[in-house]
């Protein structure tokens, strides 16, 4: 449910309940993106480190 | 072993491991698709020719399933309290056993959500819950946690994958469960913040029926005391079951697996968790009997019913409760390794036990002056629809421990 659906109601409860749930779900979203772009840089910085050697 | 004898999927084998031949293994998958078969043909039933192909009923709109679901929710506990001990309190030696207990723990959860797919009757609607969310209802607040705590272990169970052996040859995979392991500190916090909710939640959903004097407690803010008991029953017999299935997968794979300190330190700490439990429990139950009494709900209303008798205490709190606790704390008895597999045996049955009183006896008390009992008995589409997800369960744990490293002690337990 978001805060637009039409049965939101701007109360503790649902921004408590709700709230509770997207930052949980924010926070996994971050961090498997944060592993995600951190190895695709690894990648990178390893490849051109690769080329400059040879 | 030569390459000549080495099985046909060798390569994909965690470095310096051994596995049976292939085919010995894909006998194996087959000879578990039977009873999985049976399983999914009840599922289907249920979804095709609606619930009244089960025994449930007005009487009884929660049976097998929920209480399994219960059950479940419980032993697989042992994945976010395995991994609150090693990444949160910093128990090292448990990094040996907490892949196995993530495993496990992904097991539990999709077998509870799975259930509840079957259970809901309309799996198609199953969203509904998130979009039109009850916010004051408990069973809401466990749907999303247990769906985002499921989340959390695929996350925890993903460098597991990555770390396949000719997976991790790839360099972003490799790079990508390096750094998902560092950042498995915060996953494994977020999992113990969502598992400490929804296990509680369980437990407050019996907790707050007002009008079940047998189930029906008091308690602390929102939260009746079954709440937090529901914690901590499930963090006391996780570990337990981690332990269970760890020496299963031993017997099955004929070698050692996990060391046994690691093993000892699990069993030491479930077994205090569950004194603590039973003491807390059983002053939860005296002051339950006194008060029920007084509104007019006597003790022995509760335990009138047949199969329902006085036994069910005797055995939940005692048989199942302070034999694997005693078992479990002393250290002679803990080294005996059948008596070690006894009292986690009995203390994962007791969970069972416990899940199953809660909700399916609490609805088999009768509370009103003409109302009669009504006996439950789940039928084989109950029963084969939940064993389906045992089934399966065994399928993912062989594959996972033919393919992916598991087990870190391992090669140097079996050189």
């Amino acid at each position: 449910m978001f805060p637009f659906a039409f049965e939101w109601a701007n109360d503790p409860v649902h921004f408590v309940f709700m709230g509770a749930l997207y930052t949980v779900l924010i926070c996994l979203v971050i961090i498997l993106h944060y592993c995600g772009i951190r190895a695709f840089l690894d990648l990178i910085c390893k490849k051109k480190g690769h080329d400059e050697h040879h | 072993m030569d390459s000549a004898s080495a099985p046909f999927d060798s390569a994909l084998f965690p470095e310096g491991t051994r596995r049976c031949k292939l085919r010995w293994f894909l006998l194996w998958l087959a000879v578990l698709h039977g009873p999985l078969m049976i399983g999914v043909i009840a599922m289907l039933m249920c979804w095709g020719l609606a619930l009244n192909v089960t025994n449930l009923n007005n009487n009884y709109p929660f049976g097998l399933w929920i209480a399994a679901d219960l059950g479940i929710i419980a032993l697989g506990a042992g994945a976010f309290f395995t991994g609150f001990l090693r990444y949160v309190v910093k128990i090292d030696e448990l990094k040996h056993i907490v892949n196995f207990a993530v495993v496990i723990g992904v097991i539990c959860y999709a077998s509870a959500q799975g259930m509840l797919g079957v259970d809901i009757g309309q799996p198609l609607r199953g969203w509904f819950i998130f979009w039109h969310a009850n916010v004051h209802s408990m069973l809401t607040e466990v749907a999303f946690c247990i769906t985002c705590y499921f989340m959390v272990l695929c996350i925890e169970y993903l460098p597991l994958i990555l770390e396949q052996r000719q997976i991790n040859r790839l360099g972003f995979f490799h790079g990508m469960a390096h750094h998902l392991h560092e950042a498995m500190p915060t996953i494994a916090a977020i999992g113990v913040f969502l598992s400490f909710f929804h296990q509680g939640s369980l437990g407050g959903v019996p907790g707050v029926l007002y009008a079940r004097p047998f189930a029906f407690r008091e308690g602390f803010l929102v939260w009746p005391w079954t709440f937090f008991l529901f914690i901590l029953s499930a963090i006391a017999c996780g570990p337990c079951f981690t332990i269970l299935i760890t020496w299963i997968t031993e017997k099955f794979a004929r070698k050692k697996l996990v060391k046994r300190n690691v093993i000892d330190i699990l069993a030491k700490i479930s077994g205090r968790l569950l004194v603590l439990y039973l003491v807390l429990k059983t002053i939860d139950t005296v002051y339950w009997v006194s008060t029920a009494g007084k509104v007019g709900a006597p003790f022995s209303s509760f335990y009138a019913n047949s199969p329902y008798g006085y036994w069910v205490l005797f055995m939940e709190l005692g048989i199942l409760g302070v034999i694997p606790a005693i078992i479990l704390l002393s250290e002679k008895a803990r080294k005996n390794e059948n008596i070690l597999i006894l009292a986690c045996v009995l203390n994962c049955a007791g969970i069972f036990m416990n899940r199953w009183i809660m909700t399916v006896q609490s609805l088999a008390v009768p509370v009103l002056p003409f109302d009669s009992y009504v006996g439950y008995h789940p039928n084989w589409v109950e029963y084969a629809s939940t064993l389906l997800f045992v089934w399966a369960g065994v399928i993912v744990v062989s594959i996972s421990y033919r393919y992916l490293p598991i087990f870190s002690q391992e090669k140097e337990l079996n050189p």
